[in-house]
């Protein structure tokens, strides 16, 4: 049997006379890159910060690691968030910092007793496993939106977390720059042995990078599988014009 | 499910709601502000921000102040000959009202405004929530630090803005009256007394710690993308504003009793 890394059941949140989400249940297995889809305003992007308890869920049970989040104080939340990596839709780097500041900053105030060598060196590995190792002193507004969705996973790995959440990874790119992101995500995979989720609406994204898709429809999950099994034989309307759009049929 | 009908009335359950949350935001300030990481470099660098990079729009001010309140008393004063209390006068309203209440609301103006939509942009960015999933308190990283910065610098600039208004009176006094320096700030500090320091000061600390928790509050919990982010900005300058000449009126009832009691 494989072994769940996130454990969600039962999952509800509303905005005001909006449900988000009504009644999700999903689980992320170790090691795997699992794709959740959806139109915008589905709630993928809620889903995955109510794992990392950025909102509150209304109703539902939710184990990451083996913690159930209910009973976790704030500390341990934060011990448990140090093995969570959130890569940013607008990537969410620190507008006032340069990029080496920007990496530095989670690792200097979570990591005590580094050595000014120590951090440099993490930094620079860091950079050049991204494939941006020139950026090092230049300021966040001085980056291309790839350059900068680099960073933000850059910044997100430097702490070495287990488990990856890519919020929209693609949104907004050139295809050529996709490219390179989806095949960033699935080497962040293999060198850093993470369990992702990735939240996106790219259908390309997510047969690149996916072993396993969950198209999220009106607040739950009409469809779990492998990328063939959700789209090649879709009879759920949702998901058969969804991927007809993707693939322009 | 949760139950979604509102208590009051939509209107009074978010006004009762909006207040609460302020409380809360006020109240963990201070449940937090003792507490280590206590980002000592980051207060520096507010203090130099807010402090250092208002000079000159205090200063002008500030000086201003000075010539034109000396300039509109003195036609009063000469109606009953007493021209020689120009210093006084200047020294008394500069010090207990002036200073304190001008330098505010510059400060909610430039630094008020500019503390709402620096937060309220890292908000809508995602920035605080970047944070956050990295086991970063921003409230400790970005609220503590600049409510301090401004909590501290107010007062700084207070005394500054006094010394500036005090200044430009003195020019206006030493070209129409002839009165040396050493004369003008004789008169001056027989006028003033050590409660009207006393009480500007802590007044100031007032003043700069609204500031600062109002801009604070209003861009931390800034909504709505662009457009929310100058929503905060204004409202920072609006409420820090209406709260600074409330806190005004307090704290002359409160000296005024002591004073006179």
């Amino acid at each position: 049997m494989r072994e769940s890394v996130i454990e969600i059941r039962n999952l509800y949140k509303s905005f005001g006379d909006n449900d988000v989400l009504r009644g999700v249940d999903l689980d992320l297995y170790k090691g795997e890159n699992l794709v959740v889809l959806g139109k915008s305003g589905s709630g993928k992007s809620v889903l995955i910060k109510i794992l990392v308890q950025l909102l509150k869920q209304d109703e539902g049970y939710i184990k990451i690691l083996g913690k159930d989040l209910s009973k976790l104080n704030l500390r341990e939340l934060n011990q448990l968030r140090l093995k969570i990596g959130f890569a940013f839709q607008a990537s969410a780097l620190y507008d006032s910092m340069t990029v080496r500041e920007n990496l530095e900053f989670p690792l200097t105030r979570n990591v005590k007793n580094l050595s000014r060598k120590e951090i440099d060196y993490k930094v620079e590995r860091l950079l050049d496993s991204v494939g941006l190792p020139n950026t090092i002193n230049q300021m966040p507004s001085e980056l291309s939106g790839g350059q900068k969705k680099r960073i933000g996973v850059a910044r997100t790995l430097i702490l070495n977390p287990e488990i990856m959440f890519y919020d929209e990874p693609t949104a907004g790119l050139d295809p050529i720059t996709c490219i390179d992101i989806n095949n960033l995500i699935n080497q962040v995979r293999e060198e850093y042995k993470t369990s992702s989720i990735v939240i996106t609406h790219d259908l390309t994204c997510a047969k690149v990078t996916g072993d396993r898709m969950a198209v999220l429809v009106k607040g739950q999950f009409k469809a779990v599988g492998s990328f063939e099994d959700v789209f090649e034989n879709a009879s759920d309307p949702n998901i058969k014009s969804f991927y007809d759009y993707n693939f322009i049929k | 499910m949760k139950d979604k009908r509102p208590v009051l009335s939509k209107k009074l359950d978010n006004f009762f709601r909006g207040l609460a949350d302020a409380f809360a935001f006020v109240k963990r300030f201070f449940q937090e502000v003792w507490f280590p990481p206590y980002e000592f470099k980051e207060i520096l660098r507010q203090c130099y921000e807010i402090g250092y990079r208002s000079l000159p729009l205090i200063s002008l001010t500030g000086f201003i102040i000075g010539i034109v309140f000396t300039n509109q008393s003195r036609p009063s004063l000469a109606e009953f000959g007493a021209t020689s209390w120009l210093p006084a006068l200047i020294s008394i309203a500069v010090v207990r009202a002036l200073g304190p209440l001008v330098t505010a609301l510059i400060a909610a103006g430039k630094v008020g405004s500019s503390i709402g939509a620096e937060l309220g942009s890292m908000k809508v960015t995602e920035q605080i929530d970047a944070m956050e999933v990295s086991a970063i308190n921003p409230f400790k990283y970005l609220v503590i630090t600049r409510t301090l910065a401004t909590t501290f610098m107010i007062p700084v600039l207070v005394m500054y803005t006094d010394f500036v208004a005090l200044m430009g009176s003195f020019i206006n006094v030493n070209q129409n009256e002839l009165v040396s320096l050493s004369t003008f700030f004789v008169q001056v500090f027989e006028s003033i007394s050590f409660l009207d320091i006393f009480s500007s000061v802590i007044k100031s600390l007032v003043f700069g710690f609204t500031i600062g928790i109002v801009g604070c509050y209003k861009g931390y919990n800034s909504t709505k993308g662009t457009e929310g982010v100058g929503q905060a900005a204004n409202s920072s300058v609006v409420m820090s504003m209406f709260l600074i000449f409330i806190e005004e009126l307090l704290a002359l009832q409160i000296v005024n009793a002591i004073r006179y009691a």
